[in-house]
């Protein structure tokens, strides 16, 4: 195979690939060659994955060929099609960190639920992807093996937790990634990298063997570079699993048809609500007018726009930053040098080693990063006695209060919009010494996180400003994932009909990175 | 070692005067479910260290709980059975704190949402029933166990390295918790003892645990306060742990109140503490002050889903409960025409269950009690064991029971094949035909007996002849001791009575 053609299945949807896999046009081994082949070419630029699992994939991708060799029928409509798997997803056998130096070397005894949902699909899995600290921060620069950079511009963030995921897509050394969203860790990044992120409603997808942050937040989710794309995954990862308490006893949305019906019948009828407070102060102007162009472009293709007030969405940051560092408190505390990951000999630095306690305290001291830290503190001291109804008790009322915001906006509109973040990506090193200016790139994805509902990000199009993507946000009542979808379908058809080729095909080549006049061109051709 | 002469003891006398006692009592059941409360690990006892563990009990990174329905079934009908009410939605909470035989460094327990509360037991205490309020019981699990190697004492002081074992952890448990035991004055050790063997054999009854307090499956923890005569406030009170029997729940609390006393009489305060129960000097001794107590930073655990018992079920399970152990002894006994006395040494024997058994193996209820009272009963305190635990079933009992109400055994034969059957020499019936113990009944060979009786006591026979017939006694030890016990004498009388030409009736 030449190294155009090469190049051409790395620029090919999951959809295409997995049809091409199908009928024999190219085998599975080879899409996942071609892949892990781009891989090493782009990581010393992007640093997406923390772990290539170049053997592990080929063997995976041979199955895939043997079985349709023999007849069988594709385990999945994704089936032989490559992935990047979030390094906070446990895959038995290949390492695990979290993007800590905690767990540096530990080697999972299990797959996830998630992982085994994808093997059973017949999807390869290439490896994992870097991210923030314990899926902690919005630049993947929390990541103690180092940041990942935005393929649109090498020295600018991929957005975070899940910058190696996005980053990976972007490169085009994946066509589908796993993502883990708390409070943005999906959506967030997708804008950044002008990619499809999807967090499902809380519990639509087995948060089994997903090492957790916040357990009553986190959520995994589809990353693609198309919506029929992360449909597609979607569907594959979701569903009811015993093994998670919090999942829903429900089988997973029809995605995959919302989506179609969304690119065959656009928004038609839909009453789509524009949040008020998601927007204004605090938002970049490229993204603002971003936005509005994507609003029009949805009440082109027949959506009723309403605008729906949230009056209590601006303490959600507040409460999200309480509840989020009071549950990782608790679910860090399991890192403590016992059973597994680093343990540190005290005795090396000079230190007494005589208790368990003092093991625990230096490798805990040693292993954690300085934002983990700085959440388990803040956690720990919001769930202390006398403290607990101010703070933890405080931030359960406000999340009812905007549960009940949700509610009564979902009564005027069958999704919400805004933009997914504030910001176009921002230059590496840029926000790295202030938390508060970090925490505010998830001012728009808290929201959804706290009332549980089903958001995702789109490529609206180019910042005027920046020339970066920018991405659009549609949230969806619970378990409302098909609208959802359906609208994030025809809005991405629409955008295509409009620039010719959709944002994640409009990546410069590595090491040119995209600038105003990009977005202007755009302008003008729209 | 007398109480009363410890110079930091007050006689208990005194303490009951000067003070009125305050109890608490905490009781961890384990439930003798399969499997672990939060995955499908075994719970079976006694297997090779760290073989019952998984991602979950072991907190990998990743792993999530998912409650076990047959532990939520085993802690309502808990609930049920101590008259509680079972909360619709209850929840789980985590209890945070680090320590190494916790995997998570948090405890996943109930916390203000218990399963069932507000219930209650009643107790009898020497023929009078007692009241005993239950606050609450809910489930949580239990914690991985610690070996600490080196050291003198076997505590983490002074120890070299510790091992740790994680096939407890997870282990689901109940804990019943109830509200302060007040007025019991003197007999609050009693009452405490009383409150654990009820609530002991309840659990029994409902098959929801092994309940043996030596290998941990029962614990008590024993909180107890002393409040002045004219005080309106309770005392301070501490908590005693490890107390591992029934006796040392009573032994425990009395001392307590003997050692608060002394205290409280010399002007001291009694300090809010974990106390540890030392079962070879019957003393407890300080742990850990309270005063220094962690704050374990309750949260509802966001890892479950509240519990939501159906309603249909709950009273499913209400209807299925078994009949409880104190209606049972009361329904028995009136079948069996026991006095209070007599059942109540029964009971304390526990040989209910085994005469129980005696009966319906078809022997008469006074002769499985008199066997199982007295005779089995000085057997099992010489060999320092329990009536269960002796080597003889009551199904032997009742055929040792039958023989002699057929007259093929009397009493003296009957207790050395019971003797022999303890011994480990077989099944009854073999015994006594291997032993040749069965009464002489053939008239032929006991009239030999009788001809040569009356032949060596001449005068005796005249007496009986001439209407004496009382003195007949004398020519039947005569037949006895000569056929070494084995007849059966009330057949010897006849036949030297018929001998003779005597009406002996
Ligand atoms: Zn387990």
């Amino acid at each position: 195979m030449t190294s155009s053609a090469a190049t051409d299945l790395t620029r090919r949807t999951a959809a295409e690939l997995a049809a091409d896999i199908a009928s024999g046009e190219v085998s599975a081994v080879e899409v996942t060659q071609a892949h892990l082949d781009r891989i090493a070419e782009a990581e010393p630029q992007v640093h997406a994955f923390l772990h290539v699992s170049g053997e592990l994939a080929r063997q995976q991708a041979e199955q895939v060929d043997r079985a349709r060799a023999a007849g069988e029928q594709p385990a999945s409509s994704l089936a032989g099609v490559p992935l990047g798997l979030k390094d906070i997803v446990v895959q038995q056998g290949v390492p695990a960190t979290a993007g800590s130096k905690m767990l540096e070397g530990w080697i999972p005894p299990y797959n996830a639920t998630v992982t085994d949902r994808l093997r059973a699909a017949g999807i390869v899995i290439l490896g994992k992807t870097n991210l923030d600290e314990f899926a902690m921060g919005s630049s993947t620069e929390n990541s103690a093996y180092g940041p990942t950079h935005n393929p649109w511009d090498l020295d600018r963030i991929p957005g975070g937790s899940g910058g190696g995921s996005a980053a990976a897509l972007a490169a085009f050394e994946a066509p589908l990634t796993i993502g883990t969203d708390t409070g943005g860790s999906i959506r967030q990044p997708a804008a950044v990298t002008g990619t499809v992120g999807a967090k499902p409603t809380y519990g639509g997808v087995s948060r089994y063997g997903v090492i957790s942050l916040a357990s009553s937040l986190d959520q995994v989710g589809p990353c693609a570079r198309t919506v029929l794309d992360a449909a597609m995954l979607h569907e594959v990862i979701g569903g009811h699993d015993p093994r998670d308490s919090t999942s829903i006893p429900q089988p997973v949305p029809s995605v995959v048809d919302a989506v179609r019906r969304g690119q065959r019948d656009g928004v038609a009828g839909m009453r789509i609500g524009v949040v008020r407070q998601l927007s204004g102060d605090g938002y970049q102007a490229g993204v603002l007018s971003s936005f509005r162009r994507a609003v029009d472009t949805l009440a082109a293709a027949g959506a009723e726009i309403v605008e729906v007030d949230c009056p209590h969405f601006e303490y959600g940051l507040a409460a999200y930053y309480l509840i989020l560092p009071s549950e990782c408190s608790s679910n860090l505390a399991r890192y403590d040098a016992m059973r597994y990951g680093l343990r540190v000999d005290t005795s090396a630095i000079g230190e007494p080693m005589e208790t368990a306690e003092q093991v625990m305290s230096a490798t805990r001291g040693a292993g954690f990063g300085a934002e983990t830290k700085r959440r388990i503190m803040l956690g720990t001291y919001a769930l202390s006695a006398g403290y607990y109804d101010a703070y933890y008790g405080s931030a359960l009322k406000v999340r009812t209060l905007i549960r009940r915001d949700f509610d009564a906006a979902f009564d005027a509109a069958d999704v919400l919009i805004s933009p997914a973040s504030p910001v176009t990506a921002f230059a590496l090193g840029e926000k790295a010494d202030d938390p508060m200016a970090m925490y505010l790139n998830d001012l728009a994805t808290i929201p959804g996180s706290l009332a549980g509902i089903p958001a995702m990000s789109v490529p609206s199009g180019l910042a005027q400003d920046t020339g970066l993507p920018v991405g659009l946000q549609i949230m969806a009542p619970a378990l409302g994932e098909e609208k959802m979808y359906r609208v994030a379908a025809a809005f991405e058809s629409a955008y295509i009909a409009e620039h010719g080729s959709s944002v994640p095909q409009q990546v410069p080549p590595l090491g040119t990175p995209a600038g105003p006049e990009s977005a202007a061109t755009q302008e003008r051709a729209s | 070692m007398s109480t009363a002469l410890d110079p930091e003891l007050m006689d208990y006398d005194e303490v009951i005067e000067k003070f009125d006692p305050v109890l608490g009592l905490e009781v961890h059941v384990e439930l003798g479910t399969e499997t672990k409360m939060f995955c499908a690990c075994p719970t079976a006892f006694g297997a090779a260290p760290n073989t019952h563990v998984c991602p979950v009990c072991l907190a990998l990174p990743g792993a999530l709980p998912a409650v076990n329905e047959r532990a939520v079934e085993y802690a309502i009908r808990i609930g049920l059975a101590l008259n509680c009410s079972i909360a619709p939605l209850s929840r789980f909470a985590r209890k945070n704190y680090f320590y190494p035989d916790m995997p998570k460094n948090f405890q996943t327990s109930q916390y203000d949402e218990p399963i069932a509360f507000d219930g209650y037991l009643d107790v009898d205490v020497d023929g009078e029933t007692v009241r005993v309020e239950i606050e609450r019981a809910h489930m949580e699990e239990d914690t991985g166990k610690s070996t600490h190697i080196g050291g003198s004492t076997g505590r983490i002081h002074g120890a070299e390295y510790s091992l740790l074992d994680y096939n407890r952890a997870g282990v689901p448990l109940v804990e019943i918790v109830t509200k302060p035991i007040t007025g019991t004055g003197k007999s609050a050790p009693e009452v405490a003892r009383a409150y654990v063997t009820a609530l002991r054999d309840l659990l029994l009854s409902l098959g929801v645990s092994d309940v043996r307090m030596d290998q941990g499956s029962l614990r008590c923890d024993a909180n107890v306060s002393l409040m002045r005569k004219d005080a309106t406030e309770l005392g301070t009170r501490t908590e005693t742990k490890n107390v591992n029997s029934l006796r040392s729940v009573e032994r425990a609390v009395r001392y307590e109140m003997t050692r608060q006393g002394a205290l409280l009489e010399a002007g001291g305060t009694v300090t809010q503490e974990t106390r540890h129960f030392d079962e070879a000097t019957g003393t407890t001794n300080a742990g850990r002050s309270k005063e220094t107590a962690e704050d374990y930073r309750y949260f509802p655990e966001p890892d479950l889903v509240p519990v939501a018992p159906d309603a249909g079920w709950v009273e499913e399970l209400r209807a299925e409960l078994p009949e409880l152990p104190w209606v049972r002894r009361g329904r028995l006994q009136s079948e069996w025409g026991f006095t209070d006395l007599e059942m109540r040494d029964l009971v304390a024997a526990d040989g209910v269950s085994l005469v129980e058994q005696t009966v319906a193996a078809g022997a008469k209820p006074a002769e499985a009690r008199s066997w199982w009272g007295s005779y089995l009963g000085q057997a099992a305190n010489a060999r320092g064991v329990s009536l269960a635990e002796l080597p003889i079933t009551p199904e032997q009992v009742a055929r040792v029971s039958t023989l002699v109400s057929e007259g093929s055994l009397n009493t003296k034969l009957a207790r050395q094949v019971v003797d022999a059957v303890l011994a480990g020499e077989g099944e009854p019936d073999a015994i006594v035909e291997v032993k040749g113990l069965a009464v002489v009944s053939d008239d032929s060979a006991l009239q030999a007996a009788v001809d040569e009786a009356i032949a060596a006591q001449p005068a005796v026979a005249d007496k009986i002849r001439g209407g004496k017939v009382q003195a007949v006694g004398a020519l039947v030890g005569g037949v006895m001791k000569a056929t070494k016990g084995q007849a059966d004498a009330a057949r010897v009388r006849e036949l030297i009575l018929a001998t003779l030409g005597v009406d002996g009736s």
